[in-house]
């Protein structure tokens, strides 16, 4: 079972609630996919308000909230949305995303790696978006961050995994979970997510933009646990040449 | 600053080579992945007015899978008709003769609370340009009364020096709107013959003072009916590339007003002046498309300029925010309905009922995308 700080997940698929049509489609989505972990974006909601309609389709016993911070361009905007957040959806989990770039919303390393440092003192559980950055991820496991999530491909693309060969290292590397997070674009691509052993992944435009949301998250919970079943169960070495035998060892055979 | 760079082309020969492209160069534009200013040519040229479906709907994908099933909605705050500009199109002139409002704060807070009642939190102030009574400090003074009121403030009014921007984003400004309504030097000049605004390379250069003094996101657009549309989107497509470069850290919307009757009062003429259509409703909707395909991550907004019908159908086409039971006239909410405004309202359904028909076509109507905090 997959242990982030204190809690513990059956599901390994992690939604986001954005680019959805309506509220009743995105808890449709939600329910569908059997995830446990939803990340809301603080600027989306009216945190003030409990009728907030994001909010209240959100909320289920077995569903966990996982405010994000996204639009905030830097360190300081982060941790600021990072306590408003806090407050106002009483959890201290926090999806961390700073992206000073508004077009391709990549994730800004150090600012992201100071706002770790900074909120884990004030007792944040963690999870940041970053760059499949293998040394970043050390980096944020000293600054005591809860799991790392690099991203297969630019956010919003549905390219899937560019980013496999650094994703492989992060994987190996890792002490904490490694959540895959943006690009994900087909149900195959969080399969091979979880193939080379990724303890999660995040979804959320491949689904809400779907002609059918709910049926498409239900499609990505069977691939993730495909995957995740594969890869506990020991995938076969893939080889690029038939086996030969030993034309240039077979002499040894005779010594 | 951009005026260097526009010096090097020609208004005529680039107008040239739009019209000569062709469909071959159409079918190469739509085919790649990532599209440049020559594609982009040849999608708002004649020669793809035959590839208009295919163009709408790569334009709907890219532009669900970019901002999803959802539609944000503002509406615009007219805080005065003063003015010291002579601009032909518009009804806010100096030469017309009509009563000049500008909204005290107590007003401001009035009409604040009709547009809230309506449930906006993305708000756009507007003014003409009268410095003496509604400059900066005034600005500075509204944004700094509405800001706990709204999650996200836009301004519309003249062009500002980068010290009285950074001013006003400190005072969490998020977003300007500046539209060089031309990008043709001399046209320009003859549809603003007076006041500040007559300064055509003040007002290219605004967006550059914006990008330095680290607004958010700024709005560029021309005003359809002054000069050929084509080339003046073509213009406005270099002006984009230039910006989003040097400022990366800002967004960009786009917004394409077609011209409205005007009611006139200047001497020569009196009552509703209509303008000639220069672009056609199809044509429109290839410029939509040709944007999106353009740019991924472009805002494209649509304002109340356009008709009821035209709007529902322009939904899933590529817009990402609409205005909806707007007022162009300052105090047009609640203060003062029956005052002069800028143009006149082809849209004028009330903002639920727009949004229950976002809503029909299996869009989310946005009503809040920003945190008041960070401004």
């Amino acid at each position: 079972m997959l242990k982030i700080a204190d809690k513990t997940f059956q599901s390994r698929l992690f939604l986001g609630t954005g680019k959805f049509g309506s509220p009743q489609e995105m808890e449709g989505a939600v329910l569908a996919s059997g995830t446990e972990l939803v990340t809301v974006a603080l600027r989306r909601v009216d945190a003030e308000n409990k009728d907030d309609a994001l909010l209240q389709h959100v909320q289920h016993p077995h569903v966990h909230l996982l405010p994000n911070t996204s639009g905030a361009r830097n360190a300081k905007e982060a941790v600021l949305a990072a306590q408003l957040a806090r407050e106002a959806l009483e959890t201290n989990w926090l999806k961390l995303e700073i992206h000073p770039d508004p077009r391709y919303l990549l994730p800004d390393a150090i600012e992201t790696l100071k706002a770790t440092e900074e909120l884990a003192k004030l007792g944040f559980v963690i999870l940041p978006y970053i760059h499949a950055d293998p040394v970043l991820c050390k980096q944020l496991e000293n600054a005591g961050t809860a799991a790392v999530m690099p991203l297969g491909a630019p956010i919003g693309t549905n390219k899937g995994l560019k980013t496999i060969d650094f994703l492989e290292i992060i994987i190996e590397q890792s002490l904490v979970p490694v959540i895959v997070d943006a690009g994900i674009g087909a149900p195959s691509d969080a399969a091979k997510a979880m193939e080379i052993g990724a303890d999660a992944v995040l979804v959320n435009t491949a689904i809400a933009v779907a002609g059918k949301p709910r049926e498409m998250a239900e499609a990505f919970k069977q691939a993730v646990e495909a995957g995740r079943k594969a890869f506990e169960s020991g995938l076969g070495t893939v080889t690029k040449h038939a086996e030969a035998s030993s034309p240039l060892t077979a002499f040894l055979d005779n010594f | 600053m951009f005026t260097e760079i526009i010096e090097k082309y020609d208004w005529n020969s680039q107008k040239e080579s739009i019209l000569h492209k062709g469909a071959d160069d159409v079918r190469r534009a739509l085919n790649r992945t990532r599209r440049d200013i020559e594609d982009f040519k040849a999608l708002i040229s004649p020669a793809a007015l035959p590839f208009l479906e295919q163009m709408a709907q790569l334009s709907h994908r890219l532009t669900q899978k970019r901002f999803g099933k959802t539609i944000q909605l503002y509406i615009p705050l007219y805080l005065s008709n003063e003015c010291q500009n002579i601009c032909t199109y518009c009804a806010f002139s100096l030469d017309n003769k009509i009563r000049r409002k500008t909204l005290s704060p107590i007003e401001i807070m009035q009409e604040v609370q009709a547009i809230k009642a309506m449930g906006y939190e993305h708000v756009l102030l507007v003014t003409g340009e009268a410095n003496k009574t509604v400059g900066v400090d005034y600005l500075k003074q509204a944004i700094k009364l509405i800001k706990p009121h709204f999650a996200n403030i836009s301004l519309e009014v003249q062009p500002l020096d980068q010290r009285e921007y950074e001013l006003l984003i400190a005072e969490g400004l998020y977003s300007v709107l500046v539209y060089q309504e031309t990008y043709h030097k001399e046209r320009y000049k003859a549809y603003h013959p007076k006041g500040k605004k007559s300064n055509f390379d003040y007002r290219l250069e605004t967006p550059d003072r914006l990008g330095r003094a680290g607004i958010h996101k700024i709005g560029l657009g021309t005003l359809i009916g002054l000069e050929d549309w084509r080339t003046d989107a073509l213009f406005t497509a270099l002006h984009l590339r230039y910006l989003e470069k040097r400022y990366w850290q800002t967004k960009y919307s786009i917004s394409f007003p077609r011209l409205r009757p005007i009611e006139l009062n200047n001497g020569d003429e009196q009552g509703l002046h209509h303008f000639g259509q220069f672009i056609s409703d199809r044509e429109l909707v290839q410029l939509i498309c040709a944007w999106r395909l353009f740019d991924e991550e472009l805002e494209i907004s649509l304002s109340t300029r356009e008709e009821e019908k035209f709007r529902n159908r322009l939904i899933p086409l590529g817009i990402t925010s609409i205005s909806a039971g707007s007022k162009t006239n300052p105090g047009g909410y609640v203060v003062e309905p029956q005052s002069l405004e800028q143009f006149e309202i082809s849209d004028e359904r009330p903002a639920q009922e727009i949004a229950s028909i976002i809503k029909q076509q299996g869009y989310e109507p946005v009503w809040k995308d920003w945190e008041k905090t960070w401004a």
